[in-house]
């Protein structure tokens, strides 16, 4: 099988160890990984703070870089929540203000083609144990677009609990947002604060070493909070714990 | 007072004054220790509560899925159901009055008060009212206005401003309203008790005794209503303890200040939302008090009655295609109590009676956009979702937090008054909008994009600790990332450029 990686501009630029993270773990489970070097951000910062307009050109970007991929698979909640989501809305209102229907089948092709991370193992390759080895106590945060905007439900945490070594501990108030909310952090910033100091303390009484998530933003919003309080927990990507195995595992 | 005002764009009427835009006002909420224990320890229990309560339904999702089509359907024949609902109201003795703003409305309800000879009146727990300040305006024309919800009596007695829709006092605790009632309630009518404790059942009967003598003495009734039944001209209010009751039967006129987006068709739509409105706000299986009234009986409750319909800013959010869903809200606050910003924001920061997810999507369209606070709230979100998994309506409040925005950034169509309009970019966010086009531009050439993640790795050790301008409100409360020595595209491109058959196991190690 082949897939496209879209490694998101956040991976990209400031957390590539979670894009060479999904690539050796899907090579590892026998996929062909391209990618496509036009590809850069899916627009979601532009959107989300009201610049609708300034994510057209991102969704074309976006739609002509993986044209030909029939699966493309994002280590990104968020970025997926975008694409399926709201490309479509962006599309037809681009068309609604007469700007053509271009955008709209841009965005209704690639939508149903692009996974996250968690849903591409379990319901296309089905798989859930992927042989990863990672002997630390971790606590997952399920993140708002993963949670609600795509419903991943239990399947990071059920790829979590077959990892071998792995001591997964409840989180209390998993489902609670950790106030990052893209430009929400630096617009709102004492209560995205506020919000993140509660989740990086519930981690900690949750008596975890390692707060696991599948978001960059959340995970870069939360270890910046931790290191600023002086905190043990360490953030780590799913897509990195999953990579880790006995034969190279993640230090 | 909210009025009416001549801005030719946008923002008719003005927040409540004196308010900041959300994240000053936010700010204060966050560092009050005892605010956020308060406000944290309510919208937890009632927040589980309720998880509890709607679990029990195997057809709740369908249940919702009705009250939106219902509340969908009505709004898109509103003209036709309002003259239907007048029609009824009057058939059964009752009087209907139209108002198109707060101004309006208040000056309805003066009148009609002052008709009657009464220097006071009693009120039901209502948000048209405090919508519309009403309370102020009575008092301006010299008649006092009494309210008789417990929470509300919390509220008025402290000179303060409700912080939640249905637990209006819920940032104060106990020993706050102790001391309160203790200090206050002799000043307007039978003091408290000497030694009053803090526990709730003592409150709630100093509370009892206390407006017992106001209810036996009024002659004037002001109440709102949860929904309006055009086929009967039937008026339903939902409360807990029984004081909306007292003041719906007992006095001799009885006056409803209703937002016109309230009324259903059929007295069968009521089936739905008597399930869904408990479960959603009090966790209740069924309400306590659930009292409808239609029109006037002789010899039974009420001899007069007027309805006052309200549109205040309601049509011109009508004719918003995306806006107009928030009209379904029946005034649940589920949303608020899993918000995590207004859980840390507390009520006030909104600046408006309508606090939460729904008061950051209702309060600029029924007021414009056109104050700071207006034009903040759409941004006093996360866009996290969980307010619209709980709206017992389905309300996709992120989408219309997303609508608002871009109507503040880059300006748009919008009705104000009846009028179409076009609404200019706010101001302050010209640096933002110069900010993501830079980055748009940037991300849409990724030969660029490339040359300045090679840079931004480059200058990896001048990594400040706090950076300067709006960047501090990051590294204020946070350590920024560490810039990674060589972004993905490189290590693939380098990756590439290897042979890659066979390939070889280390070549995929962290860069
Ligand atoms: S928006 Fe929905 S959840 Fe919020 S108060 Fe209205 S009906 Fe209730």
């Amino acid at each position: 099988m082949r897939a496209a990686l879209f490694v998101t501009c956040v991976n990209d630029a400031l957390h590539p160890r979670t894009g060479v993270a999904a690539v050796r773990l899907l090579e590892r489970l026998g996929v062909e990984v391209d990618f496509p070097a036009a590809q850069s951000c899916c627009g979601q910062p532009q959107y989300n703070t009201g610049h609708r307009r300034e994510a057209e050109p991102l969704l074309r970007r976006t739609a002509e870089a993986f044209a030909g991929h029939r699966y493309v698979v994002t280590p990104s909640g968020s970025c997926t929540a975008m694409v399926r989501g709201h490309y479509p809305r962006i599309g037809r209102l681009a068309r609604q203000e007469g700007r053509g229907g271009r955008l709209e089948a841009y965005a209704e092709d690639l939508a149903p083609r692009v996974y996250e991370l968690s849903e591409f193992l379990v319901d296309v390759l089905g798989v859930t144990d992927v042989g990863a080895y990672y002997p630390h106590t971790v606590a997952y945060h399920p993140s708002c677009h993963g949670l609600r905007g795509l419903g991943l439900g239990e399947r990071p945490r059920r790829l979590l609990a077959a990892v071998k070594g792995l001591e997964l501990v409840e989180l209390p108030g998993a489902e609670e947002c950790c106030g990052f909310g893209g430009t929400f952090a630096v617009k709102n910033p004492d209560v995205s604060a506020a919000m993140g100091a509660d989740k990086a303390a519930a981690a900690a009484a949750a008596g975890a070493g390692v707060l696991c998530g599948g978001d960059t933003s959340c995970l870069v919003h939360l270890d910046g909070i931790l290191r600023r309080t002086g905190s043990p927990v360490r953030t780590v990507h799913l897509a990195e714990i999953l990579a880790s195995t006995e034969e190279e595992p993640l230090v | 007072m909210t009025t009416r005002g001549t801005q030719a764009a946008d923002g008719p009427q003005a927040a409540l004054p004196g308010t900041p835009a959300f994240p000053e006002a936010a700010r204060r909420a966050v560092h009050d220790p005892v605010l956020r224990a308060n406000l944290r320890h309510a919208t937890h229990t009632i927040r589980g509560r309720r998880a509890r309560a709607v679990a029990e339904l195997a057809d709740w999702d369908r249940l919702r899925a009705a009250g939106k089509a219902i509340k969908d359907h009505t709004l898109r024949h509103l003209d036709r159901y309002l003259v239907q609902l007048e029609e009824s109201v009057t058939a059964a003795g009752g009087t209907v009055h139209w108002a198109v703003d707060a101004a309006e409305a208040c000056r309805i309800v003066t009148r009609l008060v002052q008709a009657t000879g009464e220097r006071e009146v009693v009120k039901v727990k209502s948000m048209a009212t405090q919508e519309i300040s009403l309370n102020e305006a009575l008092e301006e024309a010299g008649i006092a206005a009494y309210e008789t919800d417990l929470a509300e009596l919390i509220v008025q007695l402290g000179h303060d401003r409700p912080s939640h829709i249905l637990v209006p006092a819920i940032h104060r605790n106990r020993g706050e309203i102790r001391d309160l009632f203790a200090r206050e309630m002799g000043r307007w009518g039978r003091p408290a008790p000497d030694g009053l404790g803090d526990d709730p059942r003592e409150l709630a009967e100093a509370a009892r005794r206390h407006l017992r003598e106001k209810f036996l003495r009024a002659g004037v009734a002001v109440s709102g209503a949860n929904f309006m039944v055009a086929e009967t001209g039937t008026l339903v209010v939902f409360e807990s303890e029984g004081n909306g009751r007292m003041c719906l039967t007992l006095p001799e006129t009885l006056i409803s200040v209703v937002g016109i987006e309230k009324v259903v068709p059929t007295f069968r739509d009521l089936e739905v939302f008597l399930q869904t409105l408990p479960r959603s706000s009090t966790a209740e299986r069924m309400n306590p008090y659930t009292t409808m009234w239609t029109g006037t009986a002789g010899g039974d409750g009420p001899s007069a009655f007027h309805l006052v319909l309200l549109d205040n800013g309601r049509t011109d959010t009508l004719a918003d295609a995306v806006g107009r869903q928030a009209l379904r809200c029946i005034r649940c606050s589920a949303c608020l109590n899993v918000c995590p910003v207004y859980e840390r924001a507390g009520g006030h920061a909104y600046g408006s009676v309508y606090p939460g997810p729904i008061g950051a999507v209702l309060s600029p369209q029924l007021r414009g956009t056109g104050s700071p606070v207006d034009a903040s709230l759409p941004f006093a979100s996360t866009l996290c979702g969980a307010c619209e998994e709980v709206c017992p309506v389905a309300i996709d409040i992120p989408e219309i937090l997303v609508h608002l925005r871009e109507r503040i950034v880059q300006g748009g169509p919008a009705t104000r008054e009846g009028v179409r309009v076009r609404i200019r970019p706010a101001r302050g966010h010209a640096a933002e909008r110069a900010a993501l086009r830079a980055a748009r531009l940037l991300l849409d050439h990724p030969g660029a994009l490339r040359a300045g993640e090679r840079l931004l790795a480059r200058a990896r050790r001048l990594r400040p600790r706090r950076l300067p301008g709006p960047g501090r409100a990051w590294t204020d409360s946070r350590d920024l990332p560490e810039p990674p020595e060589q972004p993905f595209r490189d290590w693939w491109a380098q990756r590439e450029r290897q042979d890659r058959t066979p390939r070889r196991q280390d070549q995929a190690g962290t860069p």
